[in-house]
């Protein structure tokens, strides 16, 4: 009786100590989000948002970070876009051509699991040794093709994990009715999963948009707003970092807004990946 | 009959969320016999099995009301616990689930857990429900390997063992063939015929010939409902319903 | 006789079509599979000169990090590195087994409605913005509570608000994991054992977390190359101090944070770029090590399952 009382008591035990890890965990978050607004959105104002730093961005006082945002925007669709062009197709070629030979995709699917694992910062260390060598400066292209390197494998994962879903019997069914592989790759394949692959695309959007170290070699900083691919660009991340050590208030509060604006974005992100991911569960056809 | 009754369902309905699994089951199951519940697939048959033990309460949105009575005492109120309840009925299900252990370990793991340590006493039953289950030849040297390495069909006799362990009396088979090969099948058949003599054995199948072979007592259940039930001779030689008449006919499975 | 010229070219378009997206798929395909290589050729390319002036054992294990005198000793850094990992894992762990046991096992709808999008969100927040709490937050209560409780004047800087804001970072990346963990193990064998009268709790101490044992572990293990290779946010609070760390209160200074903040005078000193290359590959090759072996270990384990 009393080893069943203990028991019980160790039950229950876990059992709150369970539930209060999974209340820290939403909590965390909570104060994550709070702190940083609480912190930052005094600093958010319509000129913070419009204007470009002004005599420098770690010694001006004056001005905003639209150098950032517009910068971190480019920087990531264009990240986003090179990725896609690369990915869409390793993810269709695993799923259509290369179905019969599952040892083969799985092979690639591990590999893509261990570029996944590699630090960002290595790919920014690569991306600069590949600079050198090509004799190229820190500039908007070079930050986005690091970034689209880094991104690629978590976009091609992503997207394989959604076509992996597609039965069978549609690729068959398909291949009877003498379309090319090609044909049924982009029609029927991508079409099926668009709300699948516009998650996907979304998530690696974020990853983009919220890295700092692949960058910090590759894309550079600058008060201005670039206007050719060959020059150096500000980001939302680096902006943040930079300016947070500045000892002069008014720099600090730039940090502090990017990161708001930072935080907003990747809030927008994840609300967006949410509705497509419920679309896409409910158009999936089920065989 | 009516006294012999070793659990006795009244009145019982489950829903999971919206979907009404099992409605107003009435039923008798006697004791030291094989009761068969039989019926297409879908029909409630593992649901109801499940209930028996409150196996039923693990899933999400389950709602269950009504009474099942072990031995005269509704074990559905919240008054018992409900490990002890379950330990009075040993679980077979559709494949063998061997613990992730050694196969002496899976054998006495009930006992353990309830706190019998006694090395002495667990060997000895770990012998006796080996034997019990025609298994104790194939393994006497290998119980300290991992359950899983033994065949499909040695694996679920060793479950039958397990359950067996912790000294129920009743056992509850949920198509415990359907992943055997037939001789592994007759095995766990003939084992039950001789089981009877010290369980109340209640088996759910799908398979017509199965329960033919070895029922005494049969429940017909289609859709949530229990269509038909008394002794075999009498629902198999002489079916009162159209539904079952149309099932024994093989109109539909 | 035009209709059918018409079909003809149609299917030549269709068939040329066809070539150019497969030729276009292979590329893409061989871009994916070389970049490890690539990489892995870049970075020793550039740290070559480095390890043809010292060797690795000494640069690993040698103490000094004086680049102007041409001395790069990585050992306070790999030191460093390993207590912001290990002890980051060691508060994420728990954390992450209870709350994956708890979500798999005992939670109601409600609470994995609402988890699920948290979980999501912490794994989407970037890094800057963990490191940007870290300041905000970690630091001062190191430096204002936890310090003056184990009696220390300290500016919070330091290896545990590196591994505090490190855990919070790697717990939905070993969450995720662990969940799908314990979901792969089929409800039977929770439910043989509690058919033998074991109470939930006996069942998943000596059921599910055994049989997950494999599973666990890699969760771990990709979690702590994670948190090897993460930089910012680290950076950012762990004090960057070149000095070998002797406690959770001092100062520490991780590779990745080596890396990124010396970029800057990296090209006006000889040799520097080429240790910040050999720092970054050292990086590379343990991170694919450990996610090698761990992944390893899960592939191995769902096919057991199945």
């Amino acid at each position: 009786m009393f080893l069943q009382k203990l028991r019980k008591g160790e039950e229950k035990f876990f059992r709150v100590v369970m539930f209060l890890s999974t209340l820290t965990i939403a909590m965390v978050l909570l104060l994550i989000i709070f702190s940083v607004l609480y912190k930052g959105l005094p600093s958010v104002s319509w000129e913070m948002l419009t204007q470009v730093p002004k005599g420098g961005f770690y010694f001006g006082k004056e001005g905003g970070i639209l150098n950032a945002i517009i910068g971190s925007i480019y920087l990531s669709l264009g990240a986003t876009l090179l990725a896609f062009v690369v990915g869409l197709p390793v993810a269709l070629y695993m799923n259509v051509h290369l179905i019969r030979r599952q040892k083969l995709v799985n092979t690639i699917r591990f590999f893509l699991d261990l570029l996944w694992g590699i630090p960002s910062i290595v790919y920014g260390a690569f991306g600069f040794s590949i600079m050198i060598y090509l004799g190229l400066r820190v500039s908007l292209l070079a930050g986005i093709i690091t970034v689209a390197l880094f991104i690629i494998p978590i976009m091609v994962r992503s997207m394989d994990e959604v076509l992996k879903s597609v039965p069978r019997g549609l690729l068959e069914a398909s291949l009877s009715l003498g379309s090319t592989r090609s044909e049924i790759s982009y029609i029927v394949f991508f079409k099926q999963c668009i709300p699948g692959i516009m998650t996907a695309v979304l998530l690696s959007f974020g990853r983009a948009i919220g890295d700092a170290a692949s960058i910090l070699f590759t894309a550079g900083f600058t008060d201005h707003i670039p206007t050719s691919l060959s020059q150096p660009t500000a980001t939302l991340p680096l902006s943040i970092f930079f300016q947070l050590t500045s000892p002069i208030p008014e720099v600090q509060e730039r940090a502090y807004a990017s990161a708001v604006v930072l935080i907003a974005f990747i809030l927008i992100i994840s609300i967006l990946s949410r509705i497509f991911s419920q679309r896409f569960n409910k158009n999936k056809i089920d065989f | 009959m009516e006294n012999n009754a070793k659990i006795e369902i009244k009145d019982l309905n489950l829903s999971i969320g919206k979907h009404h699994i099992l409605k107003n089951i009435n039923a008798s199951i006697p004791s030291n016999k094989i009761t068969v519940i039989l019926g297409p697939s879908g029909c409630g048959k593992t649901t109801l099995l499940k209930s028996l033990n409150r196996l039923t309460e693990l899933y999400p949105d389950v709602k269950m009301h009504g009474e099942i009575c072990l031995d005269g005492q509704n074990i559905l109120n919240g008054r018992h616990d409900v490990t002890q309840i379950r330990k009075r009925m040993g679980l077979l299900s559709q494949r063998p689930y061997p613990l992730p252990m050694s196969i002496y370990k899976n054998v006495t793991y009930g006992l353990r857990i309830s706190g019998r340590k006694n090395k002495l006493f667990l060997q000895k039953r770990v012998e006796h429900y080996l034997r019990e289950v025609n298994l104790w030849e194939e393994v006497k040297d290998r119980l300290k390997e991992p359950a899983g390495s033994l065949s499909i069909g040695q694996q679920q006799r060793l479950c039958l063992a397990r359950g067996l362990a912790v000294d129920p009396a009743i056992i509850l088979a949920d198509e415990p063939t359907s992943a055997l090969d037939p001789v592994s099948s007759q095995a766990i058949e003939n084992m039950f015929q001789h089981l009877k003599q010290r369980y109340t054995i209640i088996l759910v199948t799908h398979i017509l010939r199965q329960a033919k072979r070895i029922a005494d007592n049969v429940i017909f259940m289609y859709l949530g409902e229990v269509v038909e039930q008394g002794p075999a001779d009498a629902v198999f030689e002489n079916p009162s319903k159209e539904k079952t008449k149309a099932y024994l006919n093989g109109v539909f499975y | 006789m035009k209709t059918g010229n018409r079909y003809r070219s149609i299917q030549v378009n269709r068939l040329w079509r066809e070539k150019l997206h497969s030729l276009w798929m292979n590329i893409a395909l061989g871009i994916v599979i070389i970049l490890p290589f690539l990489i892995a050729i870049g970075l020793l390319w550039k740290s070559e000169m480095l390890l043809e002036e010292h060797s690795l054992l000494n640069l690993l294990f040698s103490r000094e990090w004086k680049p102007l005198s041409g001395k790069f000793g990585f050992y306070p850094f790999i030191i460093s590195s390993l207590w912001v990992t290990i002890l980051a894992l060691l508060i994420a762990a728990p954390i992450c087994l209870l709350t994956a046991i708890h979500l798999t096992q005992y939670a109601d709808t409600w609470v994995l409605k609402v988890m699920h999008p948290v979980i999501d969100i912490l794994a989407g927040i970037p890094s800057v913005i963990y490191g940007v709490w870290g300041i905000l937050v970690i630091v001062p209560f190191i430096s204002d509570y936890l310090g003056p409780l184990f009696g220390k004047q300290i500016s919070g800087y330091s290896i545990l608000a590196g591994a505090i804001v490190l855990s919070i970072m790697i717990i939905p990346f070993i969450l995720n994991i662990l969940i799908e963990v314990f979901k792969t193990i089929p409800n039977e064998l929770s439910e043989s054992s509690l058919a033998l009268g074991a109470t939930q709790w006996q069942t998943i101490k000596y059921v599910l977390i055994k049989k997950g044992m494999p599973g666990i572990i890699s969760a771990f293990g990709l979690g702590l190359s994670r948190a090897f290779g993460e930089t910012i946010a680290v950076l950012m609070v762990v004090g960057n101090v070149t000095r070998i760390p002797t406690g959770a209160f001092q100062p520490g200074y991780p590779l990745p944070a080596l890396i990124a903040n010396n970029y800057g005078e990296m090209m006006s000193i000889p040799l520097y770029d080429s240790a910040l290359m050999l720092a970054a590959l050292i990086l590379f090759l343990v991170v694919l090590i450990f996610n090698f072996a761990s992944r390893i270990l899960i592939i191995k384990m769902e096919k057991r399952s199945q």
